[in-house]
């Protein structure tokens, strides 16, 4: 099913300016958690037999990344009422722009590394990279608190895109890198919703600046 | 045998939680902290110490770290009583929690010889830390708490992509797939040198993130200022000598793999950066538990510079890894105290602490000569035997810049702590009901005379593990 990886990576890139070019947060979302669905196809695809244990990591990911933390960002809007724009620091064309101009350089660096026979062609270094270098986009140019979740949940996928290339050798690995949900979870859970609604009216980064140089 | 060094911690965590009363449980935690202490030097001087086909082992450089983690979490831990006890109101059972499974997941992560659960140990000792900060339920805690996630998680998942790099590097080469860091010294020769590299960096970014190396340490400022005294005495000492070892362990990697001379550049290149970052923004410093992260910034600088220099400095790095993590212990309590008996953390408001408080003020100012340097205390020692390494060595102008940034940062620090600690009280002594009573001091004399003793003389048991450690880093066994 090897064939099957690279039309799912490009899916995933235009997933990737979706989220830089959205200025409503509800799409933004919604490109999220398509993107985190396809991973877990990926998963699957990326396995040269169907085994259970692919499955279930499958499951695993479309549970977390599509579904789970998706729905705890749509009720973090909705319990925090936060204004359903992005408010990004740097305009939207601008973020298009620079996302165009990472997927290239990502292109360009992962042409230098050198390929394993098996994946010379695919796309998954390319993607991988280029899907990261957004999520950092994302995250250090939008100003609110749920948008830099989005954004490290983007860095997450570009990552969890690399273990594909490990995913038969090293299972282990792309395992723990589902742990890295656990982080929005707390994100989101713990400070967000809980704390910063309460602290603050709204729910955005520009109140959290009072401590700086 | 080894995973009780782990489990311990954890099911006192849990009964932390269970205990249902309050005045006993902040006394679980010096507890806890004894026990590790004792389970440690017992493992220290055991032969063989591993378990779970390898994942876990103790080696030379765990050794090290590993005692020096329990006997800073031991005398940080007598503060914890006294601590709580004036902070009644608080949520004291997820304190103590979150206290005993940090050193859990420390100890884990000095034990572990397996590149993922080394990863997955770094990332709980962060989870189990950030409740710590928002312990005092403030905006401003909130704020740094939010930082120290954000920055810090991403400084995880680079860590993981660099773990990702690694990993390909040796399938690339259609070596044997291994995580263990005994086998992957084996096949480092053979590693593909390309995705090494990048391994290498971005390894360094993540963990350096946790570290608080410059350019990656903004958490750091917020998160040492708006913590309690004593978690930022855990953070500056404890968590950053993990994510430290975690660097080595990857130095050790290039060394065996035949490329010392690459990784030796980034650190003395980051090492140098750090210390201007830190030197910058310590001058007119105005609050001084934000100095203190600066410090810290500094500190971290140093022992990646040390090791690049490599040689003598990579045993001065190691033994500074000790002096600067029980220095700091001395400046983060005291600061503490001084923060407690007048409200404020801010030289504005904060004046003639040695009056106020005159053990911790005292303390704070010897701290304060200590950290920067001064005979006779620990540092002064491991700072000179770095600047002995790289005179040694040759690399004269990575000496100048150290002794210039060390100057440099003597005159900042300096202005700030004597502005705390001279002159006269500016607010009246009953603005605050803090009275300084023995245990709020008595672990802060044990960090100092702890400093000082490294000063003057070192135990020659401390000595071989010191040697065995730097001869590890340097050889990879």
């Amino acid at each position: 099913m090897y064939q099957l990886i690279d039309p799912i990576l490009v899916a995933v890139l235009l997933l990737n300016f979706a989220a830089l070019g959205a200025s409503q947060l509800r799409t933004v979302i919604h490109a999220i958690a398509l993107q985190g669905v396809l991973l877990g196809v990926l998963v699957v695809v990326a396995h040269n037999e169907f085994t259970i244990w692919a499955v279930l990591m499958a499951c695993a990911a479309i549970t977390l990344k599509g579904i789970f933390i998706p729905r705890l960002l749509f009720h973090a809007i909705r319990e925090v009422s936060i204004r359903r724009e992005v408010e990004p620091i740097i305009g939207f064309i601008a973020s298009l722009l620079l996302g165009g101009l990472g997927t290239a350089l990502a292109v360009l660096f992962s042409n230098t590394l050198p390929i394993a026979q098996e994946h010379v062609g695919s796309l998954i270094v390319p993607a991988a990279l280029s899907t990261t270098l957004t999520g950092f986009l994302i995250l250090t140019t939008r100003v609110k608190a749920i948008t830099q979740v989005v954004g490290y949940l983007v860095l997450e996928n570009g990552i969890f895109i690399f273990g594909m290339l490990l995913v038969e050798a090293m299972p282990f690995l792309v395992e723990i890198g589902v742990l890295l949900d656990l982080f929005v979870a707390i994100f989101v859970m713990g400070i967000i919703i809980n704390r910063i609604s309460r602290e603050f009216s709204t729910v955005s980064t520009r109140n959290l600046s009072s401590l700086k140089e | 045998m080894v995973w009780l060094l782990v489990l311990i911690p954890l099911l006192l965590a849990v009964a932390a939680v269970l205990i249902p009363s309050g005045r006993l449980r902040p006394w679980l935690v010096p507890f806890g902290g004894l026990i590790q202490v004792v389970l440690v030097v017992f493992a220290i001087s055991s032969e063989n110490v591993s378990g779970f086909q390898g994942w876990l082992l103790l080696d030379p450089l765990g050794k090290l770290v590993l005692l020096f983690i329990s006997v800073l979490f031991f005398i940080c831990s007598l503060y914890v009583p006294g601590y709580l006890s004036l902070r009644a109101e608080r949520p004291t059972r997820l304190f103590c929690a979150c206290l005993l499974s940090m050193l859990g997941m420390m100890t884990l992560m000095t034990l572990s010889h397996h590149l993922g659960l080394m990863w997955v140990a770094m990332e709980a000792t962060t989870l189990a830390s950030a409740p710590l900060l928002l312990f005092n339920s403030s905006t401003r805690s909130l704020e740094a708490t939010w930082k120290y996630l954000l920055i810090g998680s991403v400084g995880i998942a680079l860590a993981l992509l660099g773990s990702f790099f690694l990993a390909y590097a040796s399938l690339y080469e259609g070596l044997e797939s291994t995580l263990q860091f005994d086998d992957l010294i084996k096949l480092a020769p053979h590693l593909s040198k390309p995705w090494l590299h990048a391994a290498f960096v971005l390894l360094l970014v993540g963990y350096g993130t946790k570290m608080g190396l410059a350019p990656m340490h903004t958490w750091k400022p917020d998160a040492y200022g708006e913590a309690p005294g004593l978690v930022g005495a855990l953070l500056a000492g404890g968590v950053t000598s993990c994510a430290f070892l975690a660097i080595l362990r990857f130095y050790s990697l290039c060394v065996a793999s035949g490329e010392a001379a690459f990784a030796r550049e980034i650190f003395i290149f980051s090492g140098i950066l750090s210390m201007v970052v830190a030197a910058v923004f310590m001058i007119r410093q105005r609050d001084f538990k934000r100095m203190l992260a600066y410090s810290s910034v500094e500190h971290m600088g140093i022992l990646v510079l040390g090791i690049g220099v490599g040689g003598l400095a990579t045993y001065g790095a190691l033994l500074h890894l000790l002096t600067n993590g029980l220095t700091k212990g001395v400046l983060f309590l005291s600061a503490g105290n001084i923060h407690r008996a007048f409200g404020s953390k801010l030289t504005d408001d904060v004046r003639g602490a040695i009056r106020r408080v005159p053990m911790s003020g005292a303390l704070f100012l010897a701290g304060f000569l200590a950290i920067t340097g001064s005979p006779p205390f620990g540092p002064f020692i491991s700072e000179f035997t770095i600047l002995n390494g790289a005179i040694g060595s040759g690399k004269f102008v990575v000496a100048a810049l150290f002794l210039l940034l060390l100057a440099i940062v003597f005159v900042g620090m300096g202005s700030t702590v004597l502005r705390v600690t001279q002159g006269t009280p500016s607010t009246p002594a009953t603005a605050t009901d803090f009275r300084e009573s023995p245990r709020f001091v008595i672990p802060i004399l044990l960090f100092l005379g702890m400093s000082l003793l490294l000063g003057l003389y070192i135990p020659p048991q401390l000595e071989s593990l010191l040697k065995n450690a730097a001869l590890f880093v340097e050889n990879g066994v």
